[in-house]
């Protein structure tokens, strides 16, 4: 349950920032794009892209090719799934918790009724 | 922005105090969350959630209202054993409130927010500090989806 929450962290930390999601935006758009071409459709500077490019790369999110003297980068769309997925095993974490909660204090609480009733008989 | 938060509820046919002693005391707690569990139940107090298969995630208390309210932050980086600090940890927060005999237990987590003073924290990754934590979960995990599905 825990490394779930852990694998979270990571792609969170790559995914959670406004300016990496647009990049994202772009290379899903056209497929593929170098640094250059996805600054171009941004407000920042290449420079600030290739920085992005090499987070979302250490996250697994996108893949660079090296065509000639550049690199054209795209989104690995079985990580971006992945990445859904387990920010959805956090929540149903959560849900199997709260339900070993309730099977533990329905019991506790069955007992003590139990227990309640005894008592009341040999009174 | 909208806050950050998972949030999850579910109706418990047992008593507030019940629900409460379950959520909070440690031979309960091993029962639905770490296999053991070291719990110092007051503000601030250590709290250390061990899994015999993974390690030992720390953890803080950080309010105890009995039998209403109870949170705690923990760690959620991939190094088990690591202390809590500003930006490692998430923030669990437990509400149970009475519905006729029985009881409504909510728990929301979020995290994340709470990065002050770690700005200047050289953890080592590039862009730390500019990492736009201040992000819903809900809405990252549906803009994950949604981007699946326009790139199908």
């Amino acid at each position: 349950m825990t490394p779930a929450i852990a694998e979270v962290d990571e792609l969170w930390a790559a995914v959670g920032d406004p300016t990496r999601r647009r990049v994202l935006d772009v290379l899903l758009d056209r497929g593929e794009a170098t640094a250059t071409v996805v600054a171009g459709e941004l407000p920042v500077t290449r420079q600030a892209v290739a920085k992005h490019l090499a987070v979302l790369d250490r996250a697994g999110l996108v893949e660079g090719r090296r065509r000639g003297r550049e690199v054209r980068y795209a989104v690995r769309p079985e990580q971006l799934d992945a990445a859904a997925r387990s920010m959805a095993e956090v929540a149903a974490a959560w849900d199997t918790r709260l339900h070993a909660i309730k099977r533990i204090a329905e019991a506790a609480a069955a007992a003590q009724r139990q227990q309640d009733r005894t008592r009341k008989e040999t009174r | 922005m909208v806050p950050q938060r998972i949030e999850r509820d579910i109706l418990i046919d047992a008593p507030v105090e019940i629900v409460w002693a379950v959520v909070t005391e440690p031979e309960h707690i091993s029962g639905w969350f770490s296999d053991t569990v070291d719990l110092d139940l007051r503000p601030g107090g250590a709290a250390a959630l061990s899994w015999d298969d993974y390690g030992t995630v720390h953890g803080r208390v950080e309010r105890v209202e009995p039998p209403h309210f109870f949170s705690f932050r923990w760690v959620v980086h991939r190094d088990p054993g690591a202390p809590v600090r500003d930006g490692n940890a998430t923030l669990v927060e437990f509400s149970l409130s009475p519905e006729g005999d029985a009881t409504r237990l909510t728990v929301v987590e979020s995290g994340f927010r709470d990065l002050s003073g770690s700005e200047d924290e050289n953890r080592g990754h590039a862009d730390s500090h500019r990492r736009g934590w201040d992000h819903e979960l809900g809405e990252l995990q549906e803009y994950a989806e949604k981007r699946m599905r326009a790139g199908r």
